[in-house]
């Protein structure tokens, strides 16, 4: 196993790359877009709450490995080249953001009703009263299921290897392939999304311990 | 003298149901006006209409000089000068106790840093609350939450604050701290509305009383006359359960 290694460090190198930077990325736009449809789900305008609704339920119900399949097949056709990572993080962070969204929505939802009225008769615009009162409750509540989620993120990037994203799954079928020594292969795979995994679940259950004192 | 709080012919149904009935009222500034009457009555529903937390069906509110049925009035514009007190304090769960008091003034009111810490500590202080400044609310009673709630609509420096049973979510000790506070807000000569099941303040402080009943105001006169002798039989039945209470 560590012969493995060894003999294919550099591909393992630019696959765990790849692999963080696309979950980086993904992480960061699948949390602002989440955000935004959470929003737009509890506005009291009915539009909004009517694209978010549409948004989610596409994305949250479809299958991650077909909506990658359409930035990488599909989209090219009709608008823009796109590389298998590129049309891969796209597919990533609109699949997470889906159920990002709906995680916000549920924390949102369970701030009562006072905090809002609170912050409105004391002058506030909705908007004011959702950014500084609402809002930061609402994400503090939501840590533990927001860990999941980025855990699944960081563990579903791996679907980049079906569209030669360069990831880190990718590099191991190659390698797997070249060297017959499949086993041995996806057991270092694992080992490297661990390296990834289990430091960022710490820290939210960290940051879940300090934000709650 | 115009009345800084007008209803008109107002309406408002919750489905079928007819909760405020052709309500016709004025309020003029500095008065301290008690509403008191059986729950269900209606009495939350009038309050949190004069500062729009509720919606009216039809009529005219105007409330310091905009109509609150007019789709173009900025409801915003009224809650500055319209402070109100909740019966479950509302205060803002992130936030400490002086923040509690600065936020609205500074990023409503953009009032400078300083001087909103300033004018914050100052109405802490009348509430007796400027030791807790970096506490928060979950650290905090009943009675020292709403004595907060208070200072936080104070430092809007409002026209009028609405009371929505403000001592009913209290233990019996803590009550008077709190009506303490409010005695000295109608000191300032701030317009108060008290929706209130404490007959000793409806008696003391306010000067003017309505006994609500089935979504209408069916006495509207002085405290001192109501308690010695209520018009209406409703009033009299009312009267004799909560002050037998006492």
């Amino acid at each position: 196993m560590w012969q493995i290694l060894t003999n294919n460090w550099s591909s393992f190198l630019t696959g765990f790359w790849n692999t963080i930077l696309c979950s980086v990325i993904a992480l960061i736009f699948s949390l602002i877009l989440g955000v935004i449809f959470a929003l737009l789900e509890v506005a009291p305008p009915k539009i909004g709450r009517i694209i978010a609704h549409i948004y989610i339920e596409i994305f949250r119900n479809i299958p991650l490995l077909v909506i990658v399949m359409i930035f990488y097949l599909i989209v090219p056709r009709f608008l823009v080249r796109l590389s298998g990572f590129q049309a891969g993080t796209i597919g990533l962070t609109l699949y997470t953001s889906a159920f990002i969204a709906e995680t916000v929505r549920s924390g949102i939802n369970s701030i009562g009703d006072g905090q809002m009225e609170g912050a409105r008769s004391n002058g506030m615009t909705y908007i004011q009263a959702m950014r500084y009162v609402i809002l930061p409750q609402a994400l503090k509540i939501v840590i533990p299921p927001l860990g999941n989620q980025f855990v699944n993120l960081i563990k579903n990037s791996s679907v980049l290897a079906f569209v030669a994203g360069f990831d880190l799954m990718y590099q191991a079928q190659l390698i797997a392939f070249a060297s017959f020594q499949t086993i041995d292969t996806y057991v270092v795979v694992g080992l490297f999304y661990l390296v990834l995994t289990l430091p960022l679940s710490y820290y939210m259950r960290h940051l879940e311990k300090k934000l709650s004192n | 003298m115009t009345p800084i709080i007008e209803f008109k012919h107002v309406d408002k149904y919750y489905g079928k149901f007819h909760a405020l009935k052709d309500i016709n009222l004025k309020i003029n500034e500095g008065e301290v006006v008690s509403i008191i009457g059986p729950s269900g009555s209606g009495k939350s529903t009038l309050i949190r209409t004069m500062n729009g937390l509720e919606k009216i069906n039809s009529g005219q509110l105007l409330v310091t000089g905009y109509d609150l049925a007019d789709k173009k009035t900025d409801i915003n514009k009224i809650r500055k000068n319209v402070g109100m007190v909740f019966q479950r304090f509302n205060l803002y769960d992130n936030h400490t106790v002086l923040e509690n008091v600065t936020l609205a003034p500074k990023i409503v009111l953009k009032r400078p840093d300083d001087e909103n810490k300033k004018l914050a500590m100052q109405y802490l202080e009348k509430v007796g609350m400027a030791d807790k400044i970096n506490s928060y609310p979950r650290q905090l009673s009943g009675g020292q939450k709403q004595r907060v709630a208070i200072a936080r609509s104070l430092a809007m420096n409002p026209k009028v604050i609405l009371f929505d049973e403000p001592t009913s979510a209290l233990d019996p000790e803590m009550i008077q701290d709190v009506l303490d506070v409010m005695r000295y807000v109608a000191e300032q000569g701030i317009t108060m509305v008290v929706v209130t099941h404490e007959m000793g303040f409806a008696r003391e402080v306010s000067n003017r009383l309505l006994f609500f009943e089935q979504g209408k105001v069916v006495e509207d006169r002085k405290p001192e006359e109501f308690f010695a002798h209520p018009d209406s039989e409703r009033a009299r039945e009312f009267l004799s359960k909560v002050i037998t209470k006492d």
